[in-house]
C-alpha cells in the first residue's frame, strides 16, 4: 500500500494499518514477512574506497555472501533492499548517496561499513563527511578500518536481527523522511555535534 | 500427396516498407483519450546526440568515477571524466602528521596494493633524511612490493574480466588474493591496511612460516595463471573486445605522462625498477614486458607477464633473504625494541621523543619514485626542518593515466569505453587522494 | 649538480635563478614569466631531451614571506636523468603560463594545482576545479591559511554539499563551448575559469519520497 506523503504525516501509519492493533495474526504475518526479507536482502553496494575491496572479498568465494541470499548485487537502487556504504564519503559524493537512498524503494535499510562511513574515520578534514548518518539514516554501523569480512557478516546478521524485530503495525518504520526545508536531515546542532572531533583527533591538528 | 499452397506474409510485423514503425492510431471507442490521428511519420532521431551520465555510482567504473559521455548512437563522440568524488584531503592531512604517522595514510590511497605504498613512503622519507636501511630490510621490502604488484594485477584482471563479461576469473583471482592476504595478515596483522614500513625499517620481522607460505604460493600461483591464460588469451570474445581498442602510440603515451603497463604496452620500455633502480632491483634477474600496439589487449598481456615476472622476483628474493638486523641501528629515528624501552631509561626517552615529537627531517626536499602496479608512484616531500612535512605530494599514476581516457575513448563504441576504462587500471583512492 | 643547469644558464642567462642540490636531486629556479620557453627548450633540445613530465605541483611554505612555488619534475627517458624546475609566484599574483601545449599530461595536473592552490594557468584549455566540486566556496584547500577542517561549520558544509546538483554536468551548450574555447572572448573565458556554468533548470517536483 503506497504511502503518499500528502496523505500521511510523519509518525502515523497509513489509515488502514493504524486501525490494526497488534494481534496473533499480525505477529504471524510479521514473522513470515520478516523471514522473507532477511533471507534475501539484496545489497546496493555503494563502494567507494578500501572497505569496498573487503566487501568484494566478502562476496567472493572464501566468505561468500551467497549463503545469506545476498549475492545478487543490485546496482540499481530501485531493485535493492540494503544500501551498504562501504568506504569514505567525501562532501562531493554526499548528494549522490542521498539521491541513491531516495531512489531506493521501501523497505530499505542502510549499513554503514567501516570507520569512515560511520564517523569520518581518520579523515577529520575539509573534504570528508563525518559519518553518513548526517546524510542518510543508518541502521547498523560496522566498525573497522576496514572491517574484516567476518565483521561485515556480523553486521549483516545484526541487521537480520533488527529486521526480525520489526512489525507491520508500526507504519513509521517504512516512512520516507526526505530532507527538511533547510536541506539537512538532522538539525544543524545535531550535525555539528555528530561531527565533533573526539579522541586523538582533537590534538592532531597542529601543523608543526 | 496433394500439394498445398501456403502464403506467408514476408513483411516484418509492425514496420512499414521503409523500415519505420507502423503506428496504429488509438481507437476512440471508449470515448476517452486520443483522437485518431493519421499515422504520422516518426520524428527523425538520427541527428541528435545523447548525453549519458555514467557514475559516480556504477559497477563498471572501478570506483566513484563519473563519465559524461556524448553519444551518437553507440559511438562515443566526447567523453569527459569527472573525478574528485573520493577526494579525502590526504596531502593536507600529511602536513599535520609526523613522518611515521603518514604511513597509515598511504595504505588508503592505493588500497589494492598497500604494502608498496608504505614502502615507497618510507623510501622517500629515508632519502630526505639520508638514512640507509639494512640488507634484510631491503629484501623484505622487495618482497612486499612484489606481493603488492601481484595483488594489484589480480584485482585488475578479475574486474576487467567482469567488465568484458568473463566472471569466473574474478573468483579465481580473489582466491589467490586471499592467499596473499593470509600472508599479509600474518606479517602485519591486517589484511588490507598494512602500515608495513617505518622510516628506517619495518614494523616487524616476518613470522615463522611466512617464507614457507610464500614459497608455496609461488609454486602454486602459476597453475592459476595457466588457467586464466587458457580461458582468456586466445578467447575469441576476449580478443574481439580488446584488440585494437583504445590504442595509443608511444609518442602520445609519453606526452600524456603515462606510466606503468599503460606506457609499456605502447612500446616505451620505461620501468622505474630498471631505469631508476631502488632496493637493489638491478641485482635481480627479471624482464620487463613491453607491448607493441598500445591497445587493451597489449595491456592485458603486459600485466599478465608482469605477474609471471613478479613471481620470479619473489623466488629470488626468498632465496637471498639474509639474516641480520631488520631496522637501522639508530634509536633517534626508529623506535627501540619494546622490551628495551620498558627496561632501559635511554631507550624509553628515545621512544618518548619519537612518539611525542616525531623525528625531524633536515631542511630540503626529495622526490622518490617507485614502480607500483599502476605505474610510477612518487612521493615528493618538502621539509623545513620540523617533524611534519611542509608539503607531501603523491605523484598519482592512476590520476595521470586516467587523464588520457578521453583521447582513447573518443571515436569508439560505448562498450569499448568500458573496456578502455578497465584497462587504465585506476584506483580512485589514488586518483582523488 | 645536473649539467643541464649550466646549459640553461648559457642559453637563458638571467632568467635562470639559483640552482641547488637536495638529497641528490638538482633543483633549478626559473623566472615565472619565461617558464614555457625554458620547458620547451628542455624538452626539445638534443642533449637535454626532458621529454617526460613526471609531475607538476605547487608548494607553499609555512613562512608567509616565501613565495609560492610551482614545481615541474622532469625526466629524460633517453638519458635517464631527472631535473626539477621551479617557478616562484608572489601570492598576490598567482598566474603562470600553462604547460599543456608542451605536454598533454599537464592538463589535469594544472587543474589540480588550480583547485588546491588557486594558481591560474594562462592558456589552459579547460581550467576548472577537478577534485572539489566546481562551485566549492570555501577556498583553495592546500593553502596554508586554509584550516584543516575547512572554513564553514560542519552543518554548513553538509548543507552545501547536499545542495549541489549531482547531475550538474556539461550540457550540450557547454560541450560546444569547450570545443570553441580558443575563439571565446576573454571575459567569457574568465567566467568559465572561475567555474561559472549555465544553471540547468531542475524540473519542479516535490522532494518528498520520490
Amino acid at each position: 500500500m503506497g504511502l503518499n506523503a500528502a496523505q500521511t504525516a510523519p509518525g502515523q501509519g497509513s489509515r488502514v494499518l493504524s486501525s490494526l492493533s497488534p494481534n496473533w495474526l499480525t505477529t504471524k504475518l510479521d514473522f513470515l514477512v520478516n523471514w522473507a526479507r532477511t533471507s534475501s536482502l539484496w545489497p546496493m553496494p555503494f563502494g567507494t574506497a578500501c572497505c569496498a575491496i573487503e566487501f568484494m572479498a566478502t562476496a567472493a568465494s572464501r566468505f561468500d555472501l551467497a549463503r545469506f541470499g545476498m549475492e545478487r548485487m543490485a546496482f540499481s537502487p530501485r531493485q535493492s533492499d540494503v544500501l551498504i556504504c562501504a568506504g569514505r564519503l567525501p562532501f562531493k559524493l554526499a548528494p549522490v548517496i542521498r539521491r541513491i537512498y531516495d531512489q531506493m524503494t521501501q523497505p530499505k535499510w542502510v549499513i554503514s561499513m567501516g570507520a569512515c562511513a560511520s564517523t569520518g574515520g581518520i579523515f577529520d578534514n575539509y573534504a570528508m563527511v563525518q559519518g553518513i548518518d548526517t546524510v542518510v539514516p543508518v541502521d547498523v554501523y560496522v566498525p573497522g578500518c576496514p572491517p574484516r569480512p567476518e565483521g561485515l557478516l556480523y553486521g549483516i546478521l545484526l541487521l537480520h536481527k533488527k529486521i526480525r524485530g520489526e512489525t507491520m503495525v508500526d507504519g513509521s518504520l517504512r516512512q520516507e523522511r526526505p530532507l527538511d526545508a533547510t536541506g539537512l536531515r538532522l538539525p544543524p546542532e545535531v550535525v555539528d555535534e555528530l561531527s565533533e572531533p573526539f579522541g586523538n583527533s582533537i590534538h592532531q591538528t597542529r601543523s608543526a | 500427396m496433394s500439394k498445398r499452397t501456403v502464403e506467408f506474409e514476408l513483411a516484418t510485423p509492425g514496420l512499414d516498407a521503409r523500415g519505420r514503425p507502423a503506428r496504429t492510431p488509438l481507437g476512440v471507442s471508449a470515448g476517452a483519450a486520443v483522437a485518431a490521428a493519421p499515422a504520422e511519420a516518426e520524428p527523425d532521431l538520427g541527428g541528435d546526440h545523447l548525453l549519458l551520465n555514467i557514475g559516480p555510482q556504477h559497477p563498471a567504473t572501478h570506483g566513484v568515477l563519473r563519465l559524461v559521455v556524448e553519444l551518437d548512437g553507440e559511438v562515443v563522440v566526447r567523453c569527459i571524466p569527472h573525478v574528485g568524488y573520493l577526494h579525502s584531503g590526504f596531502e593536507k592531512l600529511g602536513e599535520y602528521r609526523h613522518y611515521n604517522q603518514i604511513i597509515p595514510l598511504t595504505d588508503r590511497t592505493d588500497y589494492l596494493s598497500p604494502m608498496s605504498n608504505n614502502v615507497g613512503l618510507a623510501l622517500a622519507v629515508e632519502k630526505l633524511m639520508g638514512i640507509e636501511v639494512t640488507e634484510r630490510c631491503k629484501v623484505l621490502r622487495v618482497i612486499a612490493c612484489e606481493m603488492s604488484r601481484i595483488i594489484s594485477h589480480l584485482v585488475w584482471m578479475g574486474t576487467t574480466g567482469i567488465d568484458i563479461g568473463a566472471f569466473t576469473p574474478f573468483l579465481w583471482m580473489f582466491y589467490e588474493r586471499e592467499r596473499i592476504y593470509n600472508l599479509q595478515e600474518a606479517w602485519t596483522g591486517a589484511r588490507l591496511t598494512t602500515s608495513l614500513a617505518r622510516v628506517g625499517g619495518m614494523m616487524a620481522d616476518v613470522p615463522d612460516g611466512f617464507v614457507d607460505g610464500l614459497r608455496a604460493f609461488c609454486r602454486n600461483f602459476p597453475t592459476t595463471l595457466v588457467e586464466v591464460d587458457r580461458v582468456l588469451t586466445r578467447n575469441a570474445i576476449w580478443c574481439a573486445r580488446t584488440q585494437g581498442i583504445g590504442a595509443l602510440t608511444a609518442e602520445e603515451a609519453i606526452n600524456h605522462s603515462l606510466s606503468g603497463p599503460m606506457l609499456r604496452a605502447s612500446g616505451v620500455p620505461y620501468d622505474v625498477r630498471k631505469d631508476r633502480p631502488y632496493l637493489d632491483y638491478e641485482t635481480y634477474d627479471f624482464e620487463v614486458p613491453v607491448g607493441e600496439h598500445g591497445d587493451v589487449y597489449d595491456r592485458y598481456l603486459v600485466r599478465f607477464e608482469e605477474l609471471v615476472q613478479s613471481t620470479r622476483i619473489l623466488e629470488q628474493a626468498l632465496d637471498r633473504l639474509p639474516d641480520g638486523p631488520l631496522n637501522v641501528d639508530d634509536p633517534r629515528v626508529i623506535l627501540p625494541p619494546k622490551t628495551a624501552a620498558m627496561t632501559d631509561m635511554e631507550a624509553m626517552i628515545f621512544h618518548f621523543k619519537q612518539v611525542m615529537e616525531g623525528v625531524p627531517a633536515p631542511v630540503g626536499e626529495a622526490y622518490f619514485p617507485i614502480e607500483n602496479g599502476k605505474g610510477e608512484l612518487g612521493y615528493y616531500f618538502v621539509s623545513d626542518g620540523t617533524a611534519k612535512p611542509v608539503r607531501w605530494r603523491i605523484r598519482p599514476p592512476s590520476f595521470i593515466n586516467l587523464s588520457a581516457l578521453s583521447k582513447m575513448a573518443e571515436g569508439g563504441l560505448l562498450a569499448d569505453l568500458i573496456a578502455i576504462n578497465a584497462s587504465v587500471d585506476i584506483v580512485m583512492g589514488e586518483v582523488d587522494r | 649538480m645536473n649539467p643541464s643547469v649550466e646549459a640553461l644558464r648559457r642559453q637563458f642567462g638571467p632568467t635562470i635563478g639559483r640552482a641547488w642540490v637536495s638529497c641528490g636531486d638538482t633543483i633549478v629556479h626559473v623566472d615565472a614569466g619565461r617558464i614555457t620557453d625554458v620547458l620547451r627548450w628542455l624538452k626539445e633540445t638534443p642533449g637535454q631531451q626532458y621529454d617526460y613530465l613526471v609531475d607538476l605541483t605547487a608548494v607553499e611554505y609555512r613562512d608567509p614571506e616565501r613565495p609560492l612555488e610551482v614545481v615541474y619534475e622532469l625526466f629524460s627517458l633517453e638519458r635517464r636523468v631527472p631535473l626539477r624546475v621551479k617557478a616562484e609566484l608572489s601570492k598576490d599574483r598567482l598566474e603562470i603560463d600553462s604547460a599543456v601545449p608542451i605536454w598533454a599530461g599537464a592538463d589535469w595536473l594544472e587543474r589540480e594545482v588550480y583547485d588546491m592552490f588557486g594558481v591560474t594557468f594562462r592558456g589552459h584549455p579547460d581550467l576548472r576545479r577537478i577534485l572539489m566540486w566546481e562551485t566549492y566556496a570555501e577556498g583553495h584547500p592546500l593553502r596554508k591559511d586554509f584550516p584543516l577542517r575547512g572554513r564553514f561549520s560542519r552543518a554548513e558544509q553538509v548543507r552545501q554539499a547536499l545542495g549541489a546538483n549531482p547531475e550538474a554536468h556539461y550540457s550540450m551548450e557547454e560541450l560546444s563551448i569547450a570545443d570553441a574555447y580558443h575563439e571565446l572572448p576573454e571575459d567569457m573565458r574568465q567566467r568559465l575559469a572561475r567555474g561559472e556554468r549555465a544553471v540547468i533548470a531542475e524540473p519542479e517536483r516535490e522532494r518528498a519520497g520520490e
